[in-house]
This record gives structure tokens, C-alpha cells and sequence, in this order.
């Protein structure tokens, strides 16, 4: 399933009422089972790119197609189905939850979707990360590389057809970073999931085959010409 | 994983503040409980269903407290009826059993107050259906006396022990006149079982129990309404049943109980079974227009206004109290959960980013809610019970009124929808703003 954005814009509005711009993609693909980074310094909208693509920030004009279905144009109950069914998502703070242990973060991830929780997937899941030891472990008793790979297990959980990772090595120490990584793009690879992956790190983009960056095709700042020629 | 499990992580992951609100809930339940169980229990001890007769006959006075004496013998007698009346009315055609009933002593020993009775008082049912079970044997003797289980127990009293009466009113010296136990009644959940029957025959032979001539003479006679004798009349009267009663010119083997005259009686009350429930109504009416100083009263009638008027009353506001109780735990589950939210925004931001819908981290903090507003319910209702459980014993030592803790109250099945509505209305709140978070935000200010 490819990913397919067409004259995405998004701008946020300040409370004095300012609009500042920080979405303007023309145009942009990746193909299914693709592994791409994006490269962008911090502010850059690279978050905001990655929650327009999952469906949680809503776009103010563009298309954002998945497989051929246009996310934006989805109503919001479907919307979060799709994200559940079809996207993972891989934060840089890893966003597990406190009270859940690795194995209930997993199935959490598997609840929303039509699915359901598979709780043997889970255990594989884990143990495919490493983590079969620290399944019954929650998080706060984890290392941060733990924590990481308990979001990648989740982030796969649903079998998804796109994997958003949102900085996923920012927040691990060194020694992990490269672990983490490469469970990303081989736990991808194996079961044909196209990868998505926002930093702002050459170390990390270097690794990637295609690396794009940010800035060369998302303009904010740029208005469309008609409005610009108003302007 | 369902949004229970995923609520009850949550309520674990606060559980000091969970285990405070859900305390708060149950320990206003299990006073709810308590009060509906205590009134269930009063209520059933004073109506009815705790009186195996239809009518009660009196003094004129009172009819709460002719109940109270009568039945419960918890208030002083009203006044006495003269033994000539209870055989009138014993032999009325409507009148299917009437039993006589003198009380007014106590025991020497523990208090226990002293119904003077005649032993048909045990064959009839104390209650619908419910017959009295005696181990021993009845009244047969003058100086046989039947006691309340509670009697037993609390006395140390059993077959053949013996005890002497204390005298009624204000002089309160001990008679020297010795009763014997000949049996013990089994638990009746009534005030026979705190109560002490001697044959009312050996109720009379007391010393002073036995009304002077004179004073009877012109007791009766009053009460009858027949005109009182002049004093030379009446000297007359008495010097001629003294002489009558005298042992002058002849000798009792040893042992004999002489009868006491039916002049000399009195009766403080007379229960009545009656042929049938119309007779019943017609034979009160007839004595509530009658001129005599008596009554006949549907004993049923001044307990249920005791409970409606009084008892119905503190009834509803102690429940009012409870349910204030409860409901300011419903506001303290409401505070519990608003304040948390701001905490849990990111919780719940993740949640919606795994694909849960509004619909759904709504419902999440509402089963919350339902969770510890129902758990503080259930723990309330068992602590409840377990309260009536660990003090039933010291309220029947105490009273002798016996609380059964299992016994449910219809009200108690409305306990737990209540809860549900109060869970739903303190949970909707934050389960709104649970449902109005923006994913985006949550996820990026956490």
C-alpha cells in the first residue's frame, strides 16, 4: 500500500490570532513496503507530518492517501479505525503506558483495532524485540532501549501497512540507538511494512536508501500562486 | 483487553486515591444498610406479624400504651380490670378465646418483667403460625413459672431453678412467695422471650396481689356502673366475705393453696382471639361507644401509627442522611477523577493515538467511575450486613430483639442502580473532557 500526500497544508493559529504556516507539501510518495527517513531540524513540522499522515491532526487542505483511501476525507470514528487497523506509530518519548505491563502495552495496541487483542502475537512480538524476559515488567522498571522496543512491538502489533517512528532513537542512549534501529527496518522488512521515519540526525538518515529532506518539499512559508500573486 | 480491564488499571494506578473514594461510597452504603436492616427489624417486631391476636381489651386509656404493657411490656400498666369482667367477657359469643394477663413485677434477678397468664396463653400461636416451644412442661401449678429464652440464657436459669418476684410501682420489695421453673420456651424473635410466665393463680396467692374487700367492693362496682354502698352497707358486705373466706372452725392439710375470691382479682389486660375478623371490628366499635371503663383495640392499630408517625419518620431522615453521605462520595469520586484528568491527558491521548475512538476513552473514564462507585457499593453492602452480623448478638442481649444480617430489604436491590446513576453522573464530567482531548496536543505537552 503506497502513501501518497497531494497539497497538504496545514497552519496552526496562534492565540493572538496569528496563522502560522507549517505544512506545505506539494506532493509526495512512498511505495509499499518502502523505507524512507525524513530529514528535518527540530520545528521543522516533521510531527505534525507524521500525525497528519495517522489521522490525528486533521489537514487544512490536501489529500493524504493510504493504499488509495483519502484519510482526511474519512469521518473521525473511521479514521481512528484505520490508524488502529493500518498504522503504527513509534513516538520519540515512546509513550507506553505507566500502569500496563510490556505484554499489556502490546495488547493495548491490538484492543482499538477490529482484530482484537492476539495475546500469543503479543508474547511473539515481544520475544522478537528481545524483550521475553521483561514481558510482566512495566515500564518505569525498564530502560529506556526496553521501552523503545516495547513501542516497536506495539507499533507492529496490528500487522499495519505504514510505520510512522517519530524519532525513535532521540530519546535512547547510545548503545541502544542502533538496536533499536535495526529492529525497526528488519522487523519492517520481514512482514512488508513500509517505514516512515522522521529525525533530525545524519547519523541515522545515512543508513536509509532514500532520505528526503523536509525542507526541500514542504514550503510553509510558500503560498499558493494564485494567493501569492494576491498577496 | 476490554475497557474494564483497562478502567481497573487505571483505578490501580491511583489506589490510595481510588481506595479513599470507593471507602467513602461503601462506608455510606453500609450505613444505609444498617438503618434499612434495623428498621426492618423494628418493624416487623412491632406489627403484625408479632401478635398472634386480634384485640386487645384495657383500661380506658391509651391504646399505645395498653399495647406497649400488654405485648411488649416495655410501659406500666394503664390500670387493672376486675376479674368478673374478663369472665363476662370470656363468655361473649363472639369471643372464640380470651386469655387474662397480669403484669406490673419483675424479676428479682435480672429485671425481667412478670406476666401472670393461664397456660392456654402457650397453645395459642404468639404470632401467625408460629407456635410457642417449650422444653419442660407448661404452667400447671400455682407456682409454676415458663421462661423467655433470653431469661435463660442471660439468668443462667433452667428447669427447676427457683426465683422470688420483685413487686411492681414504687415500693419495690421483694415477695416471699418462690416460683419454680418448670420449662423454658425456645426463640420466638419477640417479647416473650425476655419475659417470665407464672400461673396467674400463684400470680394472685403474692402477698398484697389479693385486693382488700372494701377497696374491691367499690372498684367493681364502679367499674360496672352500679351505684356505690353507703358505708354501713359496705362494712356489712366485707365483714360477710371475710366471715365467708374465714378459716375459723376448720383446718387445710399442709401444702394447700387456698383460691384467692374472684372479688380480689384484678386483670391488667385481656387478650382476645375472636371467631371472626368482622366480629373483631363490631366487638371494638361496640366498646369504643360503651360506657364502661374499657377498651377493645386492634393491638395492630397503635404500632403501625408508632412506626408511621414516629419511627416512619426518623426512618426517612436517617435514610436521607445516608443518601446525603453517599452522594457526597459520588461527588468525591467526581473530584477524584476531575482532578486526576489534566494528569491523564497524556494517558488518554495515547490511548485515542492507538486508534481508541471518543466513544471510547468516554466510556473508559465512566467505567472507572461505575468501578469504584459499584465496588464502594458492593463492600458497603457486605459491610453492612457484617456490621448487623457482629452487633446482632449485643442488641439481643440488649433488647432482645433479634436482627437476622441476612435478611434483605427490596430497598437494597435499588441500592446498586442508585449507585450506577450516581457513578454515571460523576464520571460524565470528566469523562467529556476525556472525550474532548486533542490528541495532538496531549501526546506533544506530555
Amino acid at each position: 500500500m503506497s502513501l501518497v500526500l497531494q497539497d497538504v497544508r496545514k497552519s496552526y493559529r496562534e492565540p493572538g490570532g496569528r496563522t502560522i504556516p507549517i505544512l506545505n507539501i506539494a506532493s509526495f510518495r512512498m511505495d509499499a513496503g518502502e523505507q524512507v527517513v525524513l530529514l528535518g531540524s527540530s520545528g521543522g513540522g516533521k510531527t505534525t507530518l507524521l500525525n497528519v499522515i495517522a489521522g490525528i491532526t486533521a489537514v487544512d487542505s490536501g489529500r493524504v492517501l493510504i493504499g488509495g483511501i483519502d484519510v482526511c476525507k474519512l469521518p473521525e470514528a473511521a479514521r481512528d479505525r484505520f490508524r488502529a487497523d493500518r498504522i503504527g506509530y513509534v513516538f520519540q518519548t515512546f509513550h507506553l503506558l505507566p500502569a500496563f505491563t510490556a505484554l499489556e502495552n502490546v495488547l493495548l495496541g491490538m484492543t482499538f483495532s477490529g482484530k482484537g487483542a492476539n495475546r500469543a502475537k503479543a508474547i511473539q512480538l515481544l520475544k522478537r524485540v528481545g524483550l521475553s524476559h521483561r514481558m510482566n515488567h512495566r515500564p518505569g522498571h525498564m530502560s529506556v532501549g526496553e521501552q523503545q522496543r516495547v513501542a516497536v512491538a506495539r507499533a507492529l502489533a496490528n500487522t499495519p501497512v505504514l510505520l510512522l517512528a517519530d524519532e525513535p532513537t532521540a530519546n535512547v542512549d547510545a548503545a541502544n540507538q542502533q538496536i533499536v534501529l535495526d529492529l525497526l527496518r528488519e522487523s519492517c522488512r520481514e512482514e512488508k511494512v513500509a517505514l516512515l521515519l522522521v529525525t533530525h540526525a545524519p547519523e541515522v538518515a545515512k543508513q536509509f536508501e532514500r532520505v528526503e529532506k523536509l525542507a526541500e518539499f514542504n514550503r510553509p512559508g510558500v503560498a499558493p500562486l494564485a494567493a501569492g500573486a494576491s498577496a | 483487553m476490554n475497557l474494564a480491564s483497562i478502567a481497573w488499571k487505571s483505578v490501580k494506578q491511583r489506589s490510595l486515591s481510588s481506595a479513599l473514594t470507593s471507602l467513602s461510597v461503601a462506608l455510606g452504603v453500609m450505613l444505609m444498610v444498617t438503618v434499612l436492616v434495623i428498621f426492618s427489624v423494628l418493624d416487623s417486631t412491632f406489627s403484625q406479624r408479632s401478635i398472634g391476636y386480634d384485640l386487645i381489651m384495657g383500661p380506658k386509656g391509651s391504646p399505645l400504651q395498653l399495647v406497649l404493657s400488654t405485648v411488649y411490656h416495655v410501659n406500666p400498666p394503664i390500670e387493672n380490670l376486675p376479674y368478673r369482667f374478663y369472665k363476662e367477657i370470656q363468655k361473649d359469643p363472639r369471643v372464640e378465646t380470651a386469655i387474662p394477663i397480669a403484669i406490673g413485677d419483675t424479676t428479682e434477678q435480672g429485671g425481667f418483667p412478670i406476666v401472670g397468664t393461664i397456660p392456654q396463653y402457650f397453645v395459642i400461636d404468639y404470632a401467625p403460625n408460629r407456635q410457642f416451644m417449650v422444653e419442660g412442661k407448661s404452667l400447671q401449678k400455682p407456682f409454676d413459672a415458663l421462661i423467655g429464652s433470653r431469661v435463660a440464657k442471660v439468668n443462667g436459669w433452667k428447669i427447676g431453678s427457683t426465683f422470688r418476684l420483685v413487686h411492681g410501682g414504687n415500693e419495690g420489695h421483694v415477695h416471699n412467695e418462690l416460683f419454680t421453673v418448670v420449662g423454658v420456651l425456645a426463640p420466638t424473635g419477640t417479647p416473650n422471650d425476655k419475659s417470665v410466665f407464672v400461673h396467674l393463680d400463684g400470680f394472685y396467692q403474692i402477698q398484697g396481689h389479693d385486693k382488700p374487700f372494701d377497696e374491691a367492693i367499690r372498684r367493681e362496682r364502679d367499674f360496672f356502673g352500679e351505684p356505690p354502698l353507703g358505708k354501713a352497707e359496705l362494712d356489712a358486705e366485707v365483714a360477710r366475705l371475710k366471715k365467708k373466706y374465714s378459716h375459723e372452725g376448720h383446718k387445710h392439710a399442709p401444702g394447700f393453696i387456698e383460691e384467692v375470691p374472684e372479688l380480689q382479682k384484678d386483670v391488667t389486660s385481656i387478650l382476645l382471639l375472636m371467631k371472626s375478623p368482622s366480629a373483631a371490628i363490631l366487638f371494638a366499635g361496640e366498646w369504643k361507644k360503651s360506657f364502661r371503663p374499657a377498651m377493645a383495640i386492634n393491638p395492630i392499630f397503635p404500632m403501625q401509627q408508632l412506626m408511621v408517625d414516629v419511627l416512619g419518620g426518623v426512618r426517612i431522615m436517617l435514610i436521607f442522611l445516608t443518601s446525603l453521605i453517599v452522594l457526597v462520595s459520588g461527588i468525591g469520586i467526581f473530584v477524584s477523577i476531575y482532578n486526576s484528568m489534566s494528569a491523564r491527558k497524556r494517558e488518554i491521548g495515547i490511548l485515542r493515538a492507538l486508534g481508541a475512538r471518543r466513544q471510547t476513552v468516554f466510556s473508559i473514564v465512566l467505567a472507572e467511575s461505575i468501578l469504584l462507585c459499584g465496588g464502594g457499593g458492593v463492600i458497603g453492602l457486605l459491610l453492612g450486613h457484617g456490621l448487623v452480623f457482629l452487633t446482632a448478638p449485643l442488641v439481643e442481649m440488649r433488647s432482645g430483639i433479634i436482627m437476622n444480617p441476612w435478611s434483605f430489604e427490596p430497598m437494597e436491590a435499588a441500592l446498586l442502580p442508585g449507585l450506577l446513576v450516581l457513578a454515571t453522573l460523576a464520571g460524565f464530567l470528566p469523562g467529556l473532557l476525556a472525550y474532548r482531548t486533542d490528541v495532538a496536543d496531549a501526546l506533544q505537552n506530555s
